[in-house]
């Protein structure tokens, strides 16, 4: 990720505060341990989960609700697991 | 130093329910409106709110305003003001019908009117029978009003600061309002608002608790910038609590999972409440379940390092019922307090979720403060709606979906006040003072000098403990005297919090640390407030004094931070139109 403007990354950070407390929790947690390793691809696929309603958000990690988009499985599946 | 400034006939603090409902209003009436939101407003805490809307529709079953205004005033164990509760509940089916008509998506009945479900306390006929008055958008009612309210207001033109985080009150040498200073996290630069009139509608403090359903936002910005500028905090001892909150996370366990079985234990495996209620043990009500576990905590019989949970055992139920009959629990159990049900118990504490006390103010939303005899008198140009606000309709203890309603019913209400006092009486901008930012800008350059200070988060966790050990469910005044002392010591590290990260863009540590001095005065105001109630009452249940005392105690109090004292004022006990409900004791 060290291609990436480090403002960047501090917004994302900020923006992985949400509305509803389990997201803050796991995004939390994935913050501290997993983000940092993030490849671009993967980075850009988190950024689009960012822009997800908090309740459809939340129903995809928590496996609620199947994920359709192919660029939001994997990075789900890696919240999934925090 | 220079501080740029924006102008606006109005501006609104907090993007949730309220503060989009009266941007509508400001908005539609054509004047300059901007919404100030640390985050997209979408994903404010309003989006939490599952339960539903009430109103006294009777779509499914004959309801009148005045039954609900009934439950709401015993709701609220005779502290609410029946004029504000009366007003909300006669406006309450006028506010769905025409969340309704902005295009809300409420579930329906097959002839096409709003469906309408049963929930604890809502009954016909003075408490009679239950009653189905609670209108939902399926179990994200507070998500559909949100959207249904942006989507409004971007049609309004109301102009949204979305990552902006309000930082100080402005207010002119007569103690009007005239602005707020605010910091724009991209830039990290602080401008000041100038506004004819001001709405805070900033939500709840929660995560002053250690245990809290609140999210990460809900840190008390309007009543933090309140305290600071002289305005006190109203019925700041009234919390509303949750028995079983997953400890260290404050995710709920559903009552049910003890409906099946489940049972508590403390760290002596003891089933302790066989002690505390011999007949109905872990099924006794809600908030006689969450004392006990303090008390048992309070008493040494707490599990794990700090001694600060009990446990919530499930495994003798079988895998198979815990799968079948209580779908979810086994996954929130294993995500959030990291245990399989089906085979450990799970961590729980009562957990706070809502709080009734806020920023004081009248049914029309205006800010109200004590001035000479006028225990009322209006605060120019200062408004607030929603949670952060006590108009006082939850009084002691808030009735479930009450809440969505106070943030339509009373974000409105303040929206049409404003509109009124900015064109009969604002119509230009007051001067604004000379030392408008200088409050803000001396607690950035603290932050950014101080050495050897404090670490934000050690404090902010020093802070939830405190909070929670001294002031959660269980009260006696030996507890509370010790939470006061400790909370104003805490309060002093507070004043020495140092961020390593001084960069100026998107810096989180920053506005963390900025939050945490918010947080700190809704706490004090919480030890100080409780400590001196010598009574119970709705969500106050002290030990020491165990029975509601009407004649001392039906008052509000109000709390001064400068000086950290208490005053109080009378509860309003006369409705707008409607008799009186005179106190009774509270049974269910």
């Amino acid at each position: 990720m060290t291609d990436i403007d480090p403002v960047e990354i501090k917004r994302i950070r900020w923006r992985s505060r949400r509305g509803l407390l389990e997201l803050d929790i796991v995004l939390e947690r994935f913050l501290a341990n997993g983000f940092d390793q993030l490849t671009m691809a993967e980075l850009a696929a988190y950024r689009k989960c960012l822009e997800l309603g908090d309740n459809d958000f939340l129903d995809y990690v928590n496996g609620k609700a199947e994920v359709d988009d192919p660029e939001l499985a994997h990075i789900i599946g890696i919240l999934r697991a925090v | 130093m220079t501080v740029p400034v924006r102008r606006f006939d109005a501006v609104i603090v907090g993007g949730g329910g309220a503060g989009m409902r009266a941007a509508l209003q400001l908005s539609e009436s054509g004047l300059k409106t901007a919404v100030l939101s640390k985050v997209f407003p979408t994903r404010s805490h309003t989006v939490a709110a599952q339960g539903g809307i009430s109103a006294s529709l009777g779509n499914v079953q004959e309801d009148r305003w005045e039954w609900h205004m009934y439950d709401t005033v015993k709701g609220s164990d005779w502290l609410g003001d029946q004029d504000a509760i009366e007003f909300m509940c006669r406006k309450a089916p006028e506010a769905v019908i025409e969340l309704e008509h902005f295009g809300m998506p409420f579930d329906r009945l097959e002839n096409g009117k709003i469906y309408q479900r049963p929930f604890g306390g809502h009954t016909q006929n003075n408490g009679e029978s239950p009653v189905q008055r609670a209108c939902a958008a399926a179990d994200r009612t507070g998500h559909a009003m949100l959207h249904t309210l942006y989507q409004r207001n971007v049609r309004a033109n109301t102009q949204f600061f979305v990552e902006w985080m309000a930082l100080d009150l402005i207010r002119d040498e007569a103690g009007d309002v005239v602005g707020v200073t605010a910091l724009e996290m991209e830039t990290g630069e602080v401008y000041i608002f100038h506004a004819k009139a001001v709405l805070f509608a900033t939500g709840g403090a929660g995560r002053i608790y250690a245990a809290s359903t609140n999210a990460f936002i809900n840190t008390g910005d309007g009543l933090g910038m309140c305290v600071r500028a002289g305005i006190p905090l109203e019925d700041m001892e009234f919390w509303q609590f949750h028995p079983t909150g997953v400890a260290g996370a404050g995710v709920l366990i559903t009552e049910g999972v003890r409906g099946e079985g489940g049972i508590l234990l403390n760290a002596n495996g003891e089933r302790f409440m066989e002690r505390y209620a011999p007949n109905l043990k872990d099924l006794a009500p809600r908030d006689f379940v969450a004392r006990s576990m303090e008390q048992e905590v309070l008493e040494g019989r707490g599990c794990g390092p700090n001694k600060d949970y009990v446990l919530l055992k499930l495994d003798h139920l079988g895998p198979d019922i815990i799968k079948q009959r209580l779908p979810g629990i086994r996954e929130i159990a294993i995500k959030f307090a990291g245990v399989d049900p089906i085979k450990e118990p799970i961590p729980v504490i009562p957990t706070c979720h809502y709080m009734m006390g806020g920023i004081p103010t009248n049914y029309r939303g205006e800010v109200v403060i004590p001035q000479g005899d006028n225990p009322e008198a209006r605060v120019n140009g200062f408004y607030a709606a929603g949670e952060c606000a006590c108009a006082s309709v939850h009084g002691a203890n808030r009735l479930g979906t009450n809440s969505l309603l106070d943030l339509v019913v009373f974000g409105k209400s303040a929206g049409d006040s404003m509109v009124e006092f900015i064109r009969n009486e604002m119509p230009n901008w007051k001067p604004l003072p000379a030392n408008a930012a200088e409050r803000s800008l001396a607690r950035i350059s603290r932050l950014d000098n101080q050495t050897n200070g404090e670490d934000v988060t050690e404090v902010r966790t020093a802070m939830q403990r405190t909070v929670q050990a001294r002031a959660a469910v269980f009260r006696n005044s030996e507890n509370l005297a010790l939470g006061v002392k400790e909370i104003q010591e805490v309060a002093e590290r507070v004043k020495r919090i140092q961020i390593k990260d001084k960069s100026k863009v998107f810096n989180t540590a920053r506005v963390e640390a900025l939050e945490l001095e918010n947080l700190i005065e809704v706490a004090v105001a919480t030890l100080i407030s409780a400590d001196a109630r010598k009574e119970s009452r709705g969500a106050h249940a002290h030990a020491d004094f165990q029975q509601r005392d009407d004649e001392v105690w039906m008052k509000h109090t109000l709390y001064y931070g400068d000086d950290r004292r208490l005053t109080y004022k009378p509860v309003h006990t006369k409705p707008l139109s409607v008799d009186y409900i005179p106190p009774k004791e509270r049974t269910f």
